[in-house]
């Protein structure tokens, strides 16, 4: 069957945010080609934040990101990643939660 | 910079966070409360379902005042298949009682109220603050935390992490692990906001009542995962989780998950015309007994999520937040008030009263339910809702099949999709659930 979906960037669009401009919360560590979990983020991440570029790297804008740690599951531990938590009062700010 | 010394730091103001700082704050201790969002409850996440029993043992009058969507009198259990849904409800008047046993909530207006509790017991607030470090003596004891915003290093006798389920400090303190991605779900949801008359309609209820639909089937893609839909008074909260380590496996997108599910001709109706004002991810601790890691030490506590401390068979997790702050916050107060140490052999009376309680006795009945779940999600999740769905389509279709016919089709297609597993099946699952 096939199915229609809305866009990440579109739900996002409803979500409250202050973003820290130029001080990324989370980094992707320099590669070649992408671990597999790394990887993966780019169909997993709930944010749509991980994409792939046209090197098979894969890139990270963290602007949308709910903070929900999938990524820090998944890849910190490898080091493919650097996760920490936005500064204080910066990042999302859930209306509802 | 604060260069006082408090009695006790708590990270974080979510439901563990909030029952700790209260319960110290009300015996009289000097507390401070970080809190990295803009306000308590800001970063916070939940289905969300408050139960009465835990907050009452903090707060007993807490109806008067706290922000209260709607008390439950329904619950439905949904077997899904793409196209249909078997199901299970309870719905019963005995909950419309003075003193109702669950509610649903939203996070963000209910952590800030909880918070004023504390405050207003003279627990200390500092919101937009985000603990970057634990603070450990050459000992190894910990005293303190540095954070993002106050400069220094913030002094206490005890740290009670309350952090929540991807919190940073105990693990780089060594304290804990990283949660593995197969002991934790990652569940998405979103607000979907309609009239409340139109909800009451929908769902059946009038006033103040709520309904809850915990689903399970082909919706989570044979991924191990539940969905869920909670009736709050104006918006109703849909959602979809799955474990992280299927999630990756699978590579499904969450957001087209959470879509497909409000696709499903059985949940769509009910949230037809609405509009939607938020969309949140969020963490669930789902490994269980065998996932807790160690609950104190020197100079430290570790209490709700961060304490993987959630009951993943019966979807409980606020309650044993609030009831783990809660302990911590006795324990604390109990060896301060003898004037000992917060040394890992006194604050072992937390996990003593931990074990003691209904939050490890739960966790410890269903220790071996999260590997089931994760070995068995195929079957669990995909095939058996399909074989159930097709025993009831056999039995409810009428179209001049002799009964015997149908019954043999059922008998053959649970034959075939299992053979002689379904008894295996069945008592695993008997001897997880004991």
């Amino acid at each position: 069957m096939a199915q229609e979906f809305q866009r990440v960037e579109e739900k996002l669009y409803q979500n409250r945010y202050v973003v820290d401009s130029g001080k990324p919360h989370i980094t992707v560590a320099e590669h070649k080609t992408p671990s597999a979990n790394l990887l993966a983020m780019t169909r997993i991440c709930p944010a749509g934040c991980y994409s792939e570029n046209e090197l098979g790297q894969v890139e990270i804008a963290a602007d949308g990101c709910m903070e929900c740690g999938t990524c820090r599951v998944l890849c910190e531990p490898s080091g493919d990643i650097v996760w920490n938590y936005p500064r204080g009062g910066y990042g999302v700010l859930f209306k509802f939660g | 910079m604060i260069d006082e010394k408090f009695d006790a730091i708590v990270i974080g103001a979510g439901h563990a966070g909030n029952a700790a700082a209260y319960t110290m704050a009300s015996r009289g201790m000097k507390v401070l409360q970080l809190e990295r969002g803009e306000y308590p409850g800001s970063k916070n996440v939940q289905g969300g379902i408050l139960y009465a029993d835990m907050l009452e043992k903090i707060i007993p009058d807490f109806r008067e005042e706290a922000p209260l969507e709607r008390h439950l009198i329904e619950q439905r259990f949904w077997f899904m298949t793409d196209r249909s849904h078997t199901g299970m409800h309870y719905r019963s008047d005995d909950f419309n009682e003075d003193r109702p046993n669950r509610y649903t909530i939203i996070r963000s207006q209910f952590d800030r109220w909880f918070a004023r509790q504390a405050q207003a017991k003279g627990a200390v607030l500092l919101s937009e603050t985000t603990a970057v470090e634990l603070i450990q003596d050459a000992y190894g004891k910990a005293v303190g935390v540095r954070t993002d915003r106050t400069g220094g290093v913030l002094h206490a006798d005890v740290v009670v992490l309350a952090e929540g389920v991807n919190g940073l400090l105990g693990a780089r303190a060594g304290l804990r692990e990283t949660p593995k991605p197969a002991h934790v779900a990652l569940a998405v949801k979103e607000m979907h906001f309609l009239p409340p008359e139109v909800i009451e309609a929908r769902f059946n209820l009038k006033g103040n009542e709520g309904a809850v639909i915990e689903a399970a089937g082909t919706i989570s893609q044979g991924m191990a995962g539940m969905g869920f839909i909670y009736t709050n008074k104006e918006s109703i909260s849909v959602g979809i989780g799955c474990l992280v380590s299927d999630f990756a496996e699978n590579k499904t997108s969450p957001s087209e998950l959470l879509d497909a599910f409000k696709k499903h001709p059985s949940v769509a109706p009910l949230i037809e015309g609405s509009e939607v004002k938020e969309y949140a991810a969020h963490l669930i601790p789902e490994g269980g007994y065998k996932a807790v890691p160690q609950t104190f030490g020197d100079g430290w506590v570790i209490c709700g999520d961060a304490a993987g401390l959630n009951n993943a068979v019966h979807r409980e997790g606020s309650n044993l937040a609030m009831t783990s702050g809660r302990l911590a916050g006795e324990a604390i107060f109990q060896i301060k008030s003898r004037r000992e140490k917060m040394n890992a052999e006194n604050l072992s009376l937390y996990r003593k009263y931990l074990d003691d309680s209904f939050v490890m006795k739960d966790l410890r009945k269903h220790k071996d339910m999260p590997a089931l779940l994760h070995t068995q999600a195929q079957n669990l999740f995909l095939t058996y809702p399909q074989l159930v769905s097709r025993a009831m389509e056999n039995f409810v279709r009428v179209d001049g099949t002799p009964k015997i016919e149908k019954e043999k089709d059922t008998f053959r297609a649970v034959r075939k999709a299992r053979g002689f597993g379904v008894i295996g099946d069945a008592v695993r699952l008997a001897l997880a659930w004991r």
